[in-house]
């Protein structure tokens, strides 16, 4: 996917930009629409998040994060925009960390496929409570008291399944540097 | 400047995940832009957000790729543009109101319209989006001077911009946050010399200790 991304950005390759249409479309407008949005909006947002993908290709540089966390960056800050109509300081910075590019390898790619997976292995075996509060604020985008209300539990009881949550994926990264 | 009160993970995860409220999400990003620790936590938990967006059944998109070609030339420029903004963004004139607020309060904390609320505390709310729980409020503190006792009935998110305070927790200097929950009661004292201007977020309103400070209450706005 870096691949496809850096022919966009330096060739404006309509092919590329295609084949990133098709594998990321669909999974953007799945989740505008678990963010709430209606059909239209879903697919009038997915559609602008591939477009911000073409503009801004140039910007993407694979040192910084893996092609999906970086359209799925876009994707949050385009949903943030338009479905809650909030303020200027919501948006994450597009361009990553800028920290992150000095302890990365040359086999970068790698490592950062090999994070992704071991993300993904984490979070298959967390706990299906700790799943599903961390599922309600990064796909449904509720804050920690509407998740709370949702649910029915005590505020305090979100925030440390939150904490349980990140603490293993974050252990799990440790052991890759 | 050497931060030693970092926000609650909880609160940072809320952030990655961009389900903050807009009060809460004005001291972290402002957190965040003098916190490189912080800034590498968000961008470990946006990963989780990365994993479950990849684990999305894909929804049926109607229509095909944009037609792209013809706007071939906007993406060059585009980018230019962009380019630009960022670097303006980064250059941004010397100041003390952290970066994400300057486009909403101007660069300069003493340029900010404080109105008197009490005896040595002046304040000025942030406005918010209209459907925004919850209120943003820069508070200014005169030196040595002390915050009537409070607790919160919800969460409090403070971060710290200019001289500090100490309370029962600690010494909160510029830079640090306090993310406090409602079982926490606390009589903040101003730094000696400095005072202590800070932006609160709070989800609830506070209850203040003690029928003096009750009387306040109504009078300084807080």
């Amino acid at each position: 996917m870096a691949d496809l991304l850096r022919r966009v950005a330096v060739n404006g390759d309509v092919d590329a930009f295609r084949a990133l249409f098709r594998a990321y479309a669909p999974r953007v407008k799945s989740y505008m629409l678990r963010q709430g949005a209606d059909s239209a909006t879903a697919e009038e947002l997915s559609q602008e998040t591939l477009l911000t993908v073409w503009r801004k290709a140039g910007l993407y540089s694979g040192e910084k994060g893996s092609a999906t966390t970086w359209i799925f960056t876009i994707a949050r800050n385009l949903r943030i925009d338009r479905l809650r109509k909030e303020v200027a300081w919501q948006p994450l910075p597009e361009d990553g960390p800028e920290e992150a590019s000095t302890d990365l390898a040359p086999d970068e790619e790698l490592s950062e496929r090999e994070r992704g997976e071991r993300v993904r292995s984490v979070m298959a075996e967390l706990p299906p409570e700790q799943t599903e509060v961390v599922t309600l604020a990064f796909i449904e985008g509720l804050s920690h008291s509407e998740i709370a209300a949702r649910l029915d539990l005590p505020l305090g009881t979100v925030k440390s399944r939150m904490r349980l949550a990140y603490q293993k994926i974050r252990d799990a990264l440790e052991d890759l540097r | 400047m050497t931060i030693r009160h970092h926000p609650d993970f909880a609160s940072l995860m809320c952030c990655a995940a961009g389900s903050q409220p807009d009060a809460f999400a004005a001291v972290i990003a402002s957190h965040l832009s003098v916190c490189a620790d912080c800034r590498a936590e968000v961008s470990r938990m946006q990963e989780i957000g990365v994993a479950l967006f990849d684990a999305l059944a894909p929804a049926d998109v109607d229509a095909a790729a944009p037609v792209i070609a013809m706007r071939a030339g906007e993406a060059e420029m585009g980018s230019a543009v962009d380019e630009s903004v960022t670097a303006t963004a980064r250059e941004a004139p010397a100041g003390d109101v952290p970066l994400p607020l300057v486009s909403v309060l101007g660069a300069r904390l003493d340029d900010l319209p404080w109105r008197w609320s009490a005896p040595g505390i002046w304040t000025h709310p942030v406005p918010l989006s209209e459907n925004a729980g919850g209120e943003l409020l820069m508070i200014k503190v005169g030196p040595g001077k002390e915050m009537p006792a409070h607790g919160h009935d919800g969460q409090e998110l403070t971060i710290i911009l200019r001289g500090a305070y100490t309370d029962t927790i600690g010494r909160f200097g510029v830079g640090d946050v306090a993310d406090l929950d409602s079982d926490t009661e606390h009589t903040p004292v101003a730094c000696a010399t400095e005072g202590c201007i800070c932006l609160v977020a709070r989800d609830g309103k506070l209850r203040f200790k003690g029928p003096v400070a009750r009387l306040l209450q109504p009078l300084i706005g807080l």
